[in-house]
């Protein structure tokens, strides 16, 4: 019985949160004594996964699957685990993941517990700590069924390198027709340019930047940081930015290494979405502003004079370090 | 059209999060409860349905008495009736199951339950309904469109959006963009008063495996000041970052 991991990709290449899951999973495997199989679907070059642990990879490779299908996914998945007689099935929490992971609990009989941060606090009984209440607490689950699931939380235990040596192996799931009863007409997808989810730094926009026209120094500031852009609720509800830029309570979640508030006050809503990103700086003119109270740095001044100029300093910065 | 709107019964996002009996259960004391905010998104379209494609929507809660003041509230934004089952919501699936017994009981053309409740942040209730009733199943919605049994549906992903069509019955993982904000409803003296009158049937629930349990809960450390860098040293505040915070 060894630990099962959906390693996951995007055009072919893995996500990074392929590699987090790997390293946790790599970790816990040894804790129990087992080892660690990665399913991957339509990924050509698996090989990076060595690197972080993981001793056997089921590939998939199959032309049906060729868009996401959760569904279809799920199927993958579910059979990957009864293949490897897992016990332990942990997914990851992007919004493809955490849209196939309920239908693989409920196919397996498997108890899951999502939204997981951190290795589990004990393995006998097997217990996880879980973000609740917008990371406002956290929930000690047990799971008591005889193969479980976790559905990690992004960027909560990190990558780390852990070389091993790999076995390939071809995998040919059955997928039925009926997977397909969602059918993807369409995706509009901003490509090169890192997505909310999968990045390690988040600069975000408040109404304090006025207009849509000023964005421009948050992109600039966004690209010297190799960071994502996003922005308050106002900001999308005005139409200034996309509401796929929308993190919040109602909007995306955040849980980047750090998150960048700028001319945005700190509404509890926003606030609980962004909670569990690691390190949180703050630029704003008002220093009552109550983001300043959850921030770790913060920058009394006015926008317009600070970020260019920090921009500037960053990228001498970034010349320096590379 | 046949529509079962599933109504999480949470903390306002402004509550104190305390717990009591040793740290193993939410502290309720003079927490003011809303419905979830994404199936307030989900009710709101609903009601657009009845109100332009004259469908019927009932709204649906796995809770204690307690939980009534909510389902009333949707009742009052406009819903048709209401079902409560009596039981206290132990775990996803536990709810999921109760809540696909509703569905097999009630043969709903459309099912749409907040892609994540603001309590346990589980996000797992409308999949896991999928999953045992075997229904098409979208999360992450953000528009939503019936002609006749055709749907036609945006899901949100990670870097943009994807369009999608499928075919009713159907289940939705609701969320902001199915309506507005500004579309969301208070409820009028009207409403309040006709929910009153609507029928809030209590069902029993049915027996389900006990997969997951909640043991213990705790708070973060409290976090300590912010350190604040003047707008003139930004050197310093580059520092920080790299050094200290070892994040760029």
């Amino acid at each position: 019985m060894s630990i099962l991991i959906y390693a996951e990709s995007a055009e072919g290449k893995f996500r990074k949160v392929a590699f987090e899951l790997a390293s946790y999973a790599k970790k816990v495997a040894e804790t129990l004594g087992t080892t660690v199989t990665a399913v991957t679907i339509n990924t050509a070059d698996v090989s990076e996964l060595s690197k972080y642990g993981v001793d056997k990879v089921l590939k998939v490779t199959n032309d049906k699957l060729a868009g996401f299908s959760s569904k279809a996914y799920a199927d993958v998945i579910k059979q990957a685990a009864q293949k490897e007689g897992a016990k332990l099935i942990l997914l990851s929490s992007t919004t493809d993941s955490i849209y196939l992971s309920p239908l693989v609990a409920v196919s397996l009989e498997a108890g899951f517990a999502s939204n997981v941060v951190g290795l589990p606090v004990s393995t006998e009984p097997f217990q996880v700590r879980r973000n609740a209440f917008s990371s406002k607490a956290f929930n000690i689950t047990e799971i008591s069924t005889e193969v479980k699931i976790i559905g990690l939380a992004k960027n909560s235990y990190g990558v780390f390198e852990n070389n091993s040596t790999l076995t390939t192996e071809d995998f040919n799931p059955t997928i039925g027709e009926n997977d397909f009863g969602i059918k993807v007409e369409s995706v509009e997808k901003v490509s090169g340019k890192v997505s909310i989810a999968d990045a390690d730094i988040v600069v975000s926009g408040g109404r304090g930047l006025k207009g849509p026209e000023n964005w421009g120094m948050l992109e600039d500031l966004a690209e010297v940081l190799g960071a994502a852009t996003a922005c308050s609720k106002p900001v999308s509800d005005l139409d200034w930015r996309p509401h796929s830029e929308h993190v919040g309570q109602t909007g995306k979640p955040v849980s980047s290494n750090l998150y960048v508030a700028i001319g945005i006050s700190g509404a509890i809503q926003h606030i609980a979405g962004i909670n569990s990103s690691k390190v949180k700086l703050v630029i704003n003119t008002d220093p009552e502003a109550p983001f300043f109270k959850v921030a770790d740095y913060g920058v009394v001044g006015d926008a317009f004079d600070v970020v260019p100029r920090l921009t500037e300093k960053l990228k001498a910065f970034k010349a320096s370090h590379s | 059209m046949k529509i079962l709107v599933c109504i999480s019964h949470v903390p306002d996002t402004t509550s104190k999060i305390n717990f009591t009996n040793g740290d193993s259960q939410f502290d309720a004391n003079g927490v003011q409860f809303v419905i979830n905010p994404n199936d307030e998104y989900g009710l709101t379209r609903a009601i657009w349905f009845q109100e332009q494609q004259a469908a019927t929507v009932t709204v649906a809660n796995v809770g204690g008495p307690e939980t009534e003041p909510t389902l009333r509230k949707a009742l009052a934004i406009g819903a048709n009736d209401a079902i409560r089952v009596n039981a206290n919501p132990t775990d996803s699936f536990f709810v999921a199951k109760q809540l696909a017994e509703v569905i097999k009981n009630g043969t709903y053309d459309i099912i749409i339950a907040g892609k994540e409740s603001l309590d346990y942040n589980g996000g797992m209730v409308p999949g896991m309904i999928a999953g045992i009733l075997g229904y098409n199943f979208l999360n992450a919605c953000t528009d939503l469109v019936i002609d006749g049994t055709n749907v036609k549906a945006i899901r949100e992903i990670d870097g943009g959006r994807e369009t999608v069509s499928t075919t009713l019955p159907i289940i939705i993982g609701g969320q902001k963009g199915l309506v507005e904000e500004k579309d969301l409803r208070i409820p009028n003296m009207r409403g309040i008063m006709t929910a009153r009158t609507k029928t809030l049937t209590v069902v029993e629930p049915v027996d389900a495996p006990i997969n997951t349990k909640a043991v213990k809960f705790e708070k973060p450390a409290p976090k300590s000041a912010v350190k604040l860098v003047s707008a003139d040293n930004l050197d310093e505040l580059i520092n920080l970052l790299h050094n200290e915070a070892k994040v760029i």
